[in-house]
């Protein structure tokens, strides 16, 4: 995966998590949790969506990797780096 | 095979609860002892009218696009749109007293000018009060000592009319404890009742109940239906597997109870020595449904939900009469706005009950007892009600032991234990309960209470 398709992939769990919010106006750097109305119940989802997509365990101490998109890219494209997207 | 989780009670906190399990791909299963779903807000039918169980309305009306309120919180949990619940708001509902009466809808403004112009000298008291109550953590999971609604309404409030007034209906939608109720869970109905408000769905609690089952189902989540769990097999402070009525017997990692406390530590083998210092709940209900040929706005019932008190001292506790009619709640389902008008007219009508009473009576005398009461209720209710007895084509009524028998409830108490365990923890470390006895409270909040055990205790981990 490249990192456009890593930062893909968190907009997929965002739109799925948060429907009715408007995913394409995030900013890079700003926080998540204030650009979409997220809560510790939505980063719970978003952390349960990478292991039930991607296998991959988030520790909590690493909840602060996901506080915004960069970040998350950032903290992710290590993690998926190597994977193929599915076809 | 072992199961991720098993589940006791196909309720809304069980159903919610196995939602949010199967969403993730958890091998889950939903055990229910009867074979309808629902448990204390189910569904029934007789002579081809579906009836909801005991639900007059949904508490927690927030409108879509809200993410944080209660109900924002389990659709976006669940993932449902909010459209899918067709919610429909109510019209005005009242709390009256032989002095005052105060109404309320869903918009929180209308019930603080009521009290400026109905209480003008506790106005400024009201307000201060509604201060503590919007900055307080009412959804901590903490366990904490409790603190009495009425001590701290006391200390805002020096008419104990008001006071009553404003208990009344907090005290009937979700109180277990006699004559008062935790802080905490005063905030929580205060909050669910007067600031968000009641609405029904369009099609009763049958529609919202297979709405959840089939999302569970489509998401991979089992369910045996009628066949109840007869013991939770424990072992070093662990719960090793469960048996159910018809002698099979399942294992999983975590078992979440929706039960209630105390009967879910029942049904442990060998019996948990916890057992003897945990206390059932008292407060229970009687409930009659009349079905009208008339509207029950045509014979002035104009309100969607009546809070009524003959006396001016509210009393909230099991009477020590069969049913106590002297206070009670009425409910015109079709005063919601819905798209299109209900068929036939409904009012139901609900009074604490004495369950000891119930549960005595001789099987022969049951129908002539619940007839008798029904009778008493209507009685006290015409003096400041129109009487409605001429319209009625047809009435049901449940009493505390239909409650016990559907919902397994000691005592038939609604509401459950007047302890609360906040954070579903149980003395077996892979066992915890939700629904009623976990304290979130209503039909949200039980939902809620599925979810956030589900959360915390399986997802989490």
């Amino acid at each position: 995966m490249t990192k456009e398709q890593v930062r893909q992939a968190i907009l997929d769990i965002l739109t799925e998590i948060a429907p009715d919010e408007d995913i394409h106006s995030i900013s890079d750097d700003g926080n998540l949790r204030d650009q979409i109305d997220l809560d510790s119940m939505d980063f719970l989802d978003i952390v349960m969506e990478l292991r039930k997509r991607f296998n991959i365990e988030v520790p909590e101490k690493d909840y602060e990797f996901l506080a915004t998109m960069s970040s998350c890219v950032n903290y992710l494209f290590p993690l998926l780096g190597d994977r193929k997207l599915a076809s | 095979m072992v199961y991720d989780a098993i589940i006791i009670g196909a309720g809304l906190s069980g159903l919610a609860g196995g939602i949010r399990l199967a969403l993730f791909d958890k091998k889950v299963l939903i055990v229910e002892k009867h074979t309808v779903v629902g448990g204390l807000n189910s569904f029934y039918t007789r002579k081809s009218r579906t009836f909801d169980v005991g639900l007059h309305a949904m508490t927690n009306y927030s409108p879509a696009g809200q993410r944080r309120s209660p109900l924002g919180k389990l659709l976006k949990q669940l993932r449902f749109r909010h459209e899918e619940f067709r919610l429909c708001q109510q019209e005005t509902s009242e709390i009256r007293f032989p002095e005052k009466s105060l109404h309320f809808n869903n918009d929180f403004e209308y019930l603080k000018q009521e009290i400026a112009e109905q209480f003008p000298d506790q106005i400024d008291g009201f307000l201060k009060l509604l201060e503590k109550i919007e900055n307080y953590d009412e959804l901590s999971l903490v366990n904490n000592a409790p603190v009495s609604a009425k001590d701290v309404m006391s200390e805002y409030l020096s008419d104990p009319l008001l006071i009553d007034m404003l208990f009344c209906p907090l005290a009937y939608y979700g109180s277990a404890r006699e004559q008062d109720m935790d802080f905490y869970q005063f905030v929580i109905m205060f909050k669910s009742v007067f600031v968000e408000g009641f609405s029904k769905p369009e099609g009763g609690m049958n529609y919202i109940l297979n709405l959840m089952v089939e999302k569970y189902r489509r998401l991979g989540g089992e369910m045996q239906m009628g066949n109840g769990v007869k013991s939770i097999r424990t072992q070093n402070g662990k719960a090793v597997g469960l048996v159910l009525d018809d002698d099979s017997e399942l294992q999983a990692k975590t078992i979440l109870s929706s039960a209630g406390y105390l009967e879910t530590l029942r049904l442990c083998d060998p019996a948990p020595a916890e057992l003897k210092e945990v206390k059932a709940g008292q407060m229970t209900f009687m409930e009659s449904i009349f079905v009208l040929d008339q509207l029950p706005k045509d014979l002035g019932y104009d309100q969607s939900i009546v809070f009524f008190s003959l006396n001016s001292k509210f009393q909230y506790r099991s009477p020590k009469i069969p049913i106590d009619p002297d206070s009670g709640v009425l409910c015109c389902p079709n005063n919601f706005q819905y798209p299109s008008p209900l068929p036939e007219g409904i009012l139901r009508l609900t009074h604490q009950a004495n369950y000891d009473y119930w549960n005595e009576l001789p099987r022969k005398d049951y129908i002539a007892a619940k007839k008798e009461q029904r009778a008493q209720a209507l009685e006290k209710l015409f003096k400041i009600f129109p009487n409605f007895s001429e319209s009625v084509v047809f009435l049901d009524s449940f009493t505390p032991k239909t409650i016990e028998k559907y919902t397994g409830h000691l005592n038939g108490a609604v509401y459950g234990a007047p302890e609360k365990s906040k954070n579903g923890q149980t003395p077996y470390e892979n066992l915890f309960i939700c629904g009623t006895d976990q304290g979130f409270l209503g039909i949200i909040g039980a939902t809620l209470s599925g979810i956030s055990m589900a959360n915390l205790h399986i997802l989490k981990n």
